[in-house]
């Protein structure tokens, strides 16, 4: 089983579900049972192929990549097909493999108009290989590859089944996010032709991350490092999205369909993320450390900033949208900081946002089906209509403001307590600073929340709604909420399930710094 | 030394050939020239090989060889002209004007 | 049963789980749950509480017995330490027993002490202490020290944090308070909130509340301390809203929760502080005696102090981040008077005692006249006071004077009359829950009002169970002797006016308590006057509550009479058994003497205020309608009405600002500034492709592609005159270029 797993447990993992796919694209699109029934049980293969690969995993080891498969595959140019997984991937993959599987469920019996679930769920599924190879991928072009992938899946998905302006949302997630894209591959072609080895000084010509991460910035000292770290910052940092490059998120979430805002929080945000973390840092930490206060500069103009515009908003949705913008600068602040705590922070930070955040999309959804609208004004007495229903917003918004117990609070804090004092190269009295002001973000974080809170769930329904009676939470949505929360709770409960696993990687990653 | 002669003589029926075939309406005439030009060219060849060898003498003979076949290529063609047009004056044929 | 506390706030959570998953289901809706988990919570304290007096005790009298060989006694400790310094923490936990290999080290205390330090600070070495792990045969030590037990909870920077229990004193304290509070309020409720469409989620709630409490008094370290924290805080704001389809109530429950937040802010950087400047810890032990030590410097620990005032000022109610507290009196009564008076509210405190180190040095209170932490306690007891004077709602005068109270703890803690200010709250939680138990008790016979002046009056005949208990608690919180409130208040001022140079010199906070003293007692006879005197103003006939209630209020009322003994100046119980002793704790902390003096005078201060009160409502003597003839004192009634305008500034200045224009602007912004750059990106990349279409495009590229083909037809035009088809032209131009050629060769070239 072992060798098998080492072998081919991560190609699997990352392919069972564009198999799926392409077998789907031969089914008819009359047969939707059968399309959703095979959606399901590939998503569900893949997600036990992942399970498979953390019990095998050895957490004692989670510093090193594991089920490493190095095989040639673009000679011309020295990319080779490498995936791997350490402690910094497993979290993401199982984040992945986790959200999916409940996506395909959730939308059982919700698929958006126009229907179609033969080309929502081929898209899901590709979306899925697309995001799970990111989080594996350890050659440069590889994880470009797969960063791309998840771009047309979800173009489509905002374009065809999104709301009333979908083509201008869609249109402009697509052309943003390819814009960072390019910047990217131009930071990895300069990766490639500069990077050196450091005691011969000959070029490397290599896409490996693992060559890349050990030399630590060899041949781009300087004006070069500062660069390619720049095309690679606002690759990723569109993706995250940090401020100011976030504007397309909230058109996209407000207009895309509610699983496709659930993986658009969940797990494509973290894309941008994790880049930093396994790329970014390690390959250019030099760079890292004279662009850090800057990256926190901007992190916690995020805080503030995403939850002063989310107090602005009248739709529940695009509320949500914006509170995301402010989470992430929490995931930012953390990897800024350059310490081992801010960025375990930072990764906990992504993993409980993809739950909490895709579980407020979920709930988001779940309303906008009950009342057809989002807007704040009309929503209301959602604890007297439907009291389960708001009971789990409660408890997700709780989670999200930050509240100690539940995921949120560890992704917030310790990167708060790392910005008190982070890695001993940056600026001190700067990140001080910006512990302050993220501390202030706490505040307006539960001031946004529980207005929302209040304006939709206490009270009483609006005249419009007051006679109608609602369905409580279905079958369909027990089953793909129920494990975020109790996620939710146990992460919250024992955060060890997450620091756990990513500490040694990350001690790897921070040592480059001094922390 | 008779070379100078021998080209002079070249010459002179070279330009007699020129003349005749730009100048005669006849289509025999014009190929009559022809091979005046030609012998012009074989009679510069022979005197020459006085000089270098026999190979002058041999491209004579060679020249010889084409202008038959030449004249008897032209004269089949000028004669289907003539079946065809009743009429071998040059000037009159003009098809391949662009 | 020190060892695995743990049990204790175990069991309310169980309780939670419980109730919210079957409480529908069963006969009593959940509240037989709650009670009897709760109740077993409260045996378990009360076991607990036995056994750390035991454990004093002993550790008493061995003291007694080696008190002639006092070096003997540090030996022991002190090799112990060498040892660990020596081998290494793994060896040393390796020695203390079969649990070693799976238990983490809950604290560096061992480590964290420099060598030198140590033996320098001779009293650091003797009074370190070690976390002892599951060893039994140590209870003799000289020294009581904290059971300190706990676990792995994460690993970070390839170390661990770890999770666990502290029992000490305080804590043993702290869990009889809460645990026999919360018993009673349970049992209480099963009364008052009968009926009640959201009965079962009530008591969910409860015993959440309960189970958050008891985890935040025995935490061991400072970022558990901050889940129960933020977890009380929670079930404050869900009990505050528990009628959340009335918009004032939900109202009152954001605010309540918002202003805790905008406190936590202090938490949050405070903690971040004390980890660093401790040395990359939470452990609350190695916090404070690093505190002690020095090796946390003065500078730092007066910034933590600083930020975690401001944590302790929104939660315990403290001038300027009170206003939430009279508003949370929105809650049911049992609610304010669990969370909002005896427990939940004094976490502040609990907070300042617990880490009282840091405090300690940061303020320098050991010598100064004054600083933050008295003054704002100080402060606040007076306007909290001020302010119970102006209110209609009997509810909100107790709240005012829980925020007064609060005031007093905080003073007495800034003055460091650390024992006090403890006992205080000790004594504080009985007769205030009493008290706003009665209140309810009250309302819940005139029909759901909390309005004394317009529903309530003449009472007195018609509860007298109601009657007595509320009279007996409030002389108790007025510190009339021999009453609870007597025995604390009287420490407190003691503690100010301690006239010796010792603990500073706080005879500013001396007058503050006397003031207060006489205004309570003044603002408590206005509540008695206008509920229990006169003629009944409300509807219907009031009838004494039922025995469910009024069980607790005797029992409460019970214990407003006797708590005040235990540390009564012949016993000091109180003082032996919950005072810390060790490196954690300020070992030059002075305790003040009883002083007859200034009991004598606090007693007539209070028996003023009483018969101030007495004369004005009794009587209707003195200035009657002052209000409507005076202008100043109707502004300054209305100042008092209006609280001190600080709601006003808050919602609507300060948030009204935040979530309307600033959040617009910045909205503004975002849509019209960013995502216009945004946008007109797109937008100008089309009209630029515009541009290079019709004119790059169409009118230059594409010109040259059509004009090389016009190019080549005219040219073929021109060119086709030469073909004559005439042979003989051909041979002649033939000819023609021959002979240039040839003139070319022969004069050119040749």
């Amino acid at each position: 089983m072992e060798a098998f797993l080492d072998g081919w447990g991560l190609t699997l993992m990352v392919f069972l579900p564009l198999a799926g796919a392409l077998l789907m694209m031969l089914i008819p699109r009359s047969h939707e049972e059968t399309l959703k029934v095979y959606a399901l049980v590939f998503s569900v293969a893949a997600a036990v192929m992942g399970i498979l690969v953390m019990i095998w995993f050895d957490y004692g080891q989670a510093g090193e990549l594991q089920f490493v498969v190095d095989r040639s595959w673009i000679d011309a140019i020295n990319s080779r097909y490498i995936v791997g997984m350490d402690g910094i991937s497993l979290p993401l993959v199982a984040l992945t493999l986790l959200i999916v599987p409940l996506c395909v469920i959730y939308s059982w019996n919700h698929f958006p108009d126009p229907k179609n679930p033969k080309a929502f769920l081929i898209l899901i599924l590709i979306l899925e290989t697309g995001m799970v190879g990111t989080f594996v991928a350890q050659d440069l072009i590889l994880f470009f590859v797969f960063f791309e992938v998840v771009l047309l899946p979800m173009y489509f998905m905002i374009g065809v089944w999104g709301g009333e302006e979908r083509l201008y949302a869609s249109i402009k997630f697509f052309l943003y996010t390819l814009f960072g894209s390019a910047l990217m591959i131009i930071s990895f072609v300069a990766v490639f032709f500069l990077a050196q080895d450091p005691s011969s000084g000959d070029a490397l010509r290599t896409f490996d991350m693992r060559t890349l991460s050990s030399i630590g910035q060899a041949g781009m000292l300087g004006t070069a490092g500062l660069w390619i770290f720049a095309g690679m910052f606002v690759g990723f940092g569109i993706k995250v999205p940090m401020f100011p490059f976030h504007t397309w998120l909230p058109d996209a979430h407000t207009q895309a369909p509610t699983v496709g805002s659930v993986i658009l929080a969940a797990i494509l945000l973290k894309l941008g993320t994790y880049g930093f973390v396994r790329i970014a840092l390690p390959i250019l930490p030099e760079a890292s450390e004279d662009w850090a206060p800057w990256i926190g500069l901007l992190a916690v103009i995020g805080i503030i900033y995403g939850a002063i515009c989310c107090l602005a908003q009248t739709d529940m949705k695009r509320l949500i949208a914006f509170s995301s913008v402010a989470h992430m600068g929490f995931v930012m602040l953390g990897i800024a900081t350059l310490t081992d705590f801010g960025i375990n922070a930072a990764i906990f930070g992504m993993v409980a946002h993809g739950l909490i955040t895709g579980m407020l999309f979920f709930l988001a959804g779940s309303v906008k089906e009950r009342y057809h609208t989002m807007e704040i004004k009309r929503l209301g007495g959602i604890l007297l209509q439907a009291p389960r229903l708001g009971w789990i917003l409660g408890f997700t918004a709780m989670a999200s403001l930050g509240l100690p117990g539940l995921a949120g609070f560890w992704g917030e804090f310790p990167a708060i307590l790392s910005s008190w004092n982070p890695a001993a190269i940056l600026p001190l009295e700067t990140f001080r600073t910006y512990t302050i002001v993220a501390a202030v973000g706490t505040v307006l974080a539960a001031g946004y929340l529980l207005w929302l809170y209040q304006r939709t769930s206490f009270g009483r329904p609006t005249e419009e709604f007051a006679t109608e009676q609602f369905r409580d939470v279905e079958a369909p949505e027990w089953v793909a909420w129920v494990p975020m929360l109790l996620l939710i709770l146990a992460l919250g409960v024992y955060p060890n399930l997450v620091f756990g696993v990513t500490d040694d990687a990350v001690t790897q990653i921070a040592a480059a710094f001094g922390g | 030394m008779l070379l100078n002669q021998f080209l002079i003589l070249s010459a002179v029926l070279f330009c007699i050939g020129v003349y005749g075939v730009l100048a005669r309406r006849n289509a025999v005439l014009v190929l009559m020239s022809i091979e005046m030009l030609l012998n012009a060219v074989n009679i510069n060849l022979v005197a020459f090989s006085t000089r270098w060898g026999v190979s002058g003498q041999v491209f004579a003979l060679f020249i010889i060889a084409v202008a038959a076949a030449e004249v008897g290529v032209g004269l089949a063609i000028v004669l289907l002209i003539y079946r065809n047009r009743t009429s071998i004056d040059l000037d009159e044929l003009d098809e391949m004007k662009g | 049963m020190l060892d695995y506390v743990w049990i204790i706030p175990a069991l309310p959570a169980l309780s939670f789980v419980l109730i919210l998953l079957f409480g529908k289901r069963l006969p009593k809706g959940g509240s037989e749950v709650g009670i009897a988990l709760v109740g077993a919570a409260f045996v378990l304290s009360v076991i607990v509480g036995v056994q750390w007096i035991d454990r004093v005790e002993s550790a008493d009298s061995a003291e007694h017995a080696g008190a002639e060989s006092a070096e003997l006694e540090e030996q022991p400790v002190s090799t112990e330490e060498t040892e660990g310094e020596l081998i290494e923490s793994e060896t040393a936990a390796g020695s203390s027993g079969a649990f070693a290999d799976v238990e983490p080290e809950c604290s560096q205390a061992a480590t964290a002490v420099d060598v030198d330090e140590a033996a320098q600070a001779s009293h650091g070495t003797a009074t370190a202490p070690s976390a002892e792990g599951g060893e039994g045969g140590h209870e003799a030590a000289p020294e009581t020290q904290p059971v300190v037990r706990c676990v792995t909870w994460f690993e970070t920077s390839g170390g661990d944090v770890t999770a666990g229990t502290m029992v000490d004193g305080l804590s043993v304290m702290m869990i009889f308070v809460v645990s026999f509070i919360s018993l009673l309020v349970h049992i209480y409720s099963t009364d008052y909130v009968s009926g009640d469409r959201r009965y079962t989620h009530f008591f969910a709630f409860l015993s959440l509340f309960t189970a958050s409490m008891l985890l935040l008094v025995l935490s061991s370290n400072t970022l558990q301390m901050m889940v129960g924290w933020e977890l009380v805080g929670l079930c404050s704001f869900v009990l505050i809203g528990h009628w959340w389809e009335d918009k004032p109530n939900s109202d009152a429950a954001l605010k309540a929760f918002i202003t805790n937040r905008v406190g936590d802010i202090g938490l949050l950087v405070g903690v971040s502080i004390m980890f660093f400047a401790a040395g990359g810890t939470f452990s609350i032990l190695d916090i404070n005696i690093a505190a002690e030590t020095g090796v946390m410097s003065h500078g730092w620990a007066l910034a933590a102090s600083v930020a975690l005032m401001f944590a302790v000022m929104s939660k315990s109610g403290q001038f300027f981040l009170h206003t939430w507290l009279p508003d949370a009196m929105a809650g049911p009564t049992p609610v304010s008077a669990l969370i909002h008076a005896a427990t939940m509210v004094v976490a502040g405190v609990f907070l300042i005692a617990r880490l009282y180190s840091v405090f300690w040095e940061g303020f320098q209170i050991f010598g100064s006249d004054i600083n933050f932490m008295a003054f704002i306690g100080g402060f606040t007891t007076i306007i909290g006071a001020l302010l119970a004077f102006a209110q209609k709602d009997i509810k909100k005068v107790l709240a005012y004077s829980t925020i007064s109270q609060l005031g007093y703890m905080v003073m007495a803690l800034g003055v460091g009359a650390w024992t006090a200010a403890v006992f205080h709250l000790f004594t504080h939680a009985f007769f205030k829950a009493c008290l706003f138990l009665g209140a309810g008790s009250m309302s819940n016979a005139a029909h759901h009002s909390f309005d004394m002046v317009d529903d309530y009056g003449g009472l007195k005949k018609y509860m007298p169970i109601t009657f007595w208990t509320y009279l007996i608690s409030t002389l108790a919180l007025a510190g009339l002797p021999p009453l609870a409130g007597f025995w604390s208040k009287d420490e407190i001022l003691a503690g100010t006016g301690s006239l010796t140079e010792a603990n500073g010199n706080y005879h500013l906070m001396l007058i503050f308590g006397g003031l207060t003293a006489l205004l309570t007692a003044a603002y408590m006879f206005r509540t008695i006057w206008y509920s229990f005197y006169g003629q009944y103003r409300g509807h219907g006939t009031p009838q004494e509550s039922g025995p469910r209630i009024t069980a607790p209020l005797v029992i409460l009322a019970t214990f407003a009479v006797l708590a005040g003994f235990v540390n009564a100046p012949w016993w000091e119980f109180f003082k032996d058994w919950v005072e810390p002793v060790g490196a954690y704790f300020p070992g030059e902390i002075v305790h003040a003497e009883f002083n007859i003096g200034l009991a004598a005078l606090s007693t007539a201060l209070g028996l003023t205020g009483i018969a101030l009160a007495f004369l004005y409502f009794w009587r209707g003597l003195g200035p009657h309608g002052l209000t409507a003839e005076n202008r100043f004192a109707r502004g300054g009634y209305l100042f008092l009405e209006r609280k001190y305008y600080l709601d006003w500034l808050y919602e609507d200045v300060i948030v009204a600002a935040v979530k309307g224009p600033i959040a617009r602007a910045t909205y503004w912004i975002n849509q019209r500034v960013i995502d216009r750059v945004v946008d007109e990106a797109g937008r100008t990349s089309v009209r630029a492709g515009k541009l290079v279409y019709e004119y790059v495009d169409q009118k230059v590229v594409d010109t040259v592609v059509n004009g090389s083909g016009v190019a080549a037809e005219e040219s073929g035009e021109e060119l086709r005159r030469i073909q004559t088809g005439r042979v003989q032209q051909y041979a002649a131009l033939l000819f023609a270029a021959a002979a240039i050629l040839g003139a070319i060769f022969v004069f050119v070239i040749g």
